[in-house]
């Protein structure tokens, strides 16, 4: 176990907030069973206080959940000069079989925290509530993901010891390895840079198009979130390679470094925000239409949809200058 | 119509007001507050800003320090030892170091001994730190005489006094020539206290360390990024131990705030039963108790991270610094390098104000739906 302020503070976090999950999940389920807008009975009366306590609770704690993904990146990151054998975050998170699960579970329950606060502003916005239901049993579903997160948080710092020998992301992120960072690596980078592109311009003229029309805001929607794992992807593949300028160094971690001038944080937080917003505007679009949402609706799905082209398009000019302005050159035959 | 922004600006501006009339008993939850991240902020930057001095020192440091073990235990190392290390293909230069520690019964303090052959000592005169000088009460130019193990002390002439600007590194230090290094301790001929090995390739060091052990079974090469992990380890495990003690004064600043946000006088209750009874919904109280956790929380916060700043940067830190520095009769004294990250004041952020609001949430939520007519005949 190591015992440092940030570790501390991360353990602490998770169990604020899977504590909290719990308790509003524990009242949320009530509320998708019983909910009853035309009632005026007591039940219903206590239900409506309830929704209230959820929301504040959910409120304040989705947005730690998103900190908590950054202090955990970054504590990652610190932590490394403590491992044999580590050069970065990678070589931190492979100390036990928990650190990368814990990572991607991270990112994963971040991105719903995300999409549920947007539902439950949109929904906090009309006078009857119409998306209690769904937010509700979207907020039970994420229970189970939480309880994992925190497990894993805990497996992973209490296994770490500091005389494991690590690997370093030379190792963890080569074409040798027979992991799933190794497949990445693998890729073409002709190819995954005709996908990059690809999907980017699919993703931002989608979301012209739903600005402009109303029309394809699923298709939009389906295409941010396939966007963000793109994106990762080729940051693994070609685009860490330019800022590198190594031909053969595929970490998507050692960005994150002052070397590289954190930029690494600078280019997942655009990202983040892209599929968050992107995911949530395609989401908030396919609700049934509603006379208490009629105007929120179109209103802050078309606010989301701008922002998520901005964050993509401004990864993408990133990601263009730097393949311009790098020295290093990347042959395809 | 009144606007988003319009609405929390006129909200804040009700629950300043609102706090400025029970200004008394918010200013003691503020100073307690601020009390708290000033103890916890004092804390963190403390142990960065020595981890960060430490690793500013060891940058200095050899690459490999080669030592011979006998039985356990650090020994002498002979002097072939360094030919057979040198001819390792990798390694760039070898340097047998002598020194040692004097124990001064005058005092009681422990001085470090280097034998050096720069050209500030010669035979007879030695260079000291300055808290050496202030120990003894010597100055340039004066003998200092060095009990050794034959009859006659070893006098020396303070040729030099280093500057306090180098205490940390320079402090306990006494620097003479090797034969006076031999005279003193009365040292065998052909043998050092160990080896600094240069590696020309960085990455080629843990090879060469592995082929150091491998010629000489006897030896312990020990790398500099060990020691460098092991000094960030110590200051860690420290910091995080005393963070733990300190929690418990984070669990009673939550028993503090759960006390305050739901022991409401009659007086707030009245007023939060008037503010439902002429419109205001349960969201728009939620919301002006979250703007009140604000109120008092971004004060508290900035006012306690200015403070631990001044306590720790301009002041050295006196409430930490036996603690965490460890303690010795000749310490150096030295000023920390001012550098805050984003991380810390993260992690600040989560051990208080994070702790504040779980402790406040379930209070305020039940003020906020208190029935207009309850809350003002209650």
């Amino acid at each position: 176990m190591i015992l440092r302020p940030a570790t501390l503070a991360l353990l602490l976090i998770s169990l604020v907030v899977t504590g909290f999950s719990l308790t509003a999940a524990f009242h949320a389920m009530g509320i998708y069973e019983r909910w009853d807008p035309t009632s005026g009975s007591e039940d219903q009366l206590d239900l409506e206080k309830k929704t209230s306590l959820i929301s504040s609770i959910i409120s304040y704690l989705f947005p730690l959940e998103l900190l908590s993904l950054a202090l955990f990146l970054f504590t990652a990151e610190e932590l490394h000069p403590l491992f044999t054998g580590a050069m970065c975050a990678a070589g931190t998170l492979a100390v036990n079989a928990f650190g990368y699960p814990a990572l991607l579970l991270k990112v994963v329950n971040a991105l719903c925290a995300g999409v549920w606060l947007i539902i439950n502003h949109l929904d906090t916005r009309a006078y009857d509530s119409p998306l209690i239901r769904l937010k509700y049993l979207f907020l039970t579903l994420m229970i189970p993901l939480l309880l994992l997160e925190c497990f894993l948080l805990f497996s992973y710092f209490s296994g770490v010891k500091p005389d494991v020998i690590t690997s370093c992301c030379g190792s963890l992120f080569s074409h040798d390895s027979p992991t799933l960072s190794g497949d990445l690596t693998s890729l073409p980078a002709g190819l995954m840079q005709a996908v990059f592109f690809t999907s980017m311009v699919l993703t931002t003229g989608s979301g012209i198009i739903f600005l402009r029309t109303g029309r394809h805001g699923r298709f939009f929607s389906v295409a941010a979130a396939v966007t963000f794992p793109v994106a990762i992807a080729s940051i693994i593949s070609f685009i860490g390679l330019y800022f590198y300028e190594m031909p053969s160094h595929h970490c998507p971690f050692c960005l994150l470094q002052k070397e590289y001038y954190y930029i690494g944080y600078g280019l997942y937080a655009l990202l983040f925000i892209g599929a968050v917003t992107g995911i949530s505007a395609g989401v908030i679009n396919s609700f049934p239409p509603t006379h208490s949402l009629s105007n929120t609706v179109p209103e802050t799905g078309s606010y989301l949809t701008r922002v998520a082209i901005l964050c993509y398009l401004l990864f993408t000019l990133i990601t263009v200058i730097e393949m311009t302005i790098s020295p290093l050159r990347l042959s395809y035959f | 119509m009144i606007t988003t922004r319009e609405r929390h600006r006129n909200i804040l501006d009700f629950a300043l007001s609102s706090l400025g009339r029970r200004a008394g008993r918010n200013l003691s939850l503020l100073t307690m507050y601020c009390l708290l991240i000033f103890v916890l902020a004092s804390l963190l930057f403390f142990v960065s800003a020595l981890k960060r001095e430490a690793a500013r020192l060891l940058e200095d440091a050899p690459d490999l320090v080669v030592q011979r073990l006998v039985a356990g235990r650090q020994d002498l190392i002979p002097e072939n030892y360094g030919a057979g290390i040198a001819a390792i293909r990798g390694v760039a230069h070898v340097e047998p170091r002598l020194w040692g520690y004097y124990f001064d019964s005058w005092n009681g303090a422990n001085y470090t001994v280097i034998a050096s052959d720069k050209p500030t000592v010669k035979d007879g005169i030695a260079a000291i730190g300055s808290g050496v000088a202030r120990s003894r009460k010597i100055h340039a130019g004066e003998l200092f005489p060095l009990r050794s193990p034959g009859t006659e002390p070893l006098l020396l002439e303070v040729g030099a006094i280093f500057p306090g600007t180098s205490d940390l590194m320079a402090a306990d230090l006494i620097i003479l020539t090797p034969s006076d290094f031999h005279t003193l301790f009365n040292f065998p001929q052909g043998k050092f206290t160990d080896l600094a090995v240069t590696v020309t390739n960085r990455k080629e060091l843990p090879m060469v360390a592995a082929k150091i052990a491998a010629l000489y079974a006897d030896s312990r090469p020990i790398l500099k990024s060990e020691i460098q992990r092991t000094y960030q380890s110590i200051f860690d495990w420290r910091g995080g131990m005393i963070l733990l003690v300190l929690l418990s004064a984070v669990l009673s600043f939550i028993i503090f705030a759960w006390d305050r946000a739901t022991g409401l006088s009659a007086e707030e209750r009245k007023e939060i039963g008037i503010l439902k009874s002429i419109g205001w919904d349960t969201s728009d109280v939620l919301l002006l108790k979250f703007w009140e956790g604000c109120a008092i929380s971004l004060p508290a916060f900035l006012c306690g991270v200015i403070a631990a700043y001044c306590h720790v940067f301009f002041f050295s830190a006196p409430f930490f610094s036996p603690v965490l520095k460890g303690w010795s009769i000749l310490y150096p004294q030295f000023q920390l390098v001012p550098v805050v990250d984003i991380s810390q004041l993260l992690v600040l952020f989560f051990f208080t104000v994070v702790p504040y609001i779980t402790a406040t949430i379930i209070p305020n939520w039940r003020t906020a739906t208190m029935d207009p007519d309850a809350a003002m005949r209650s």
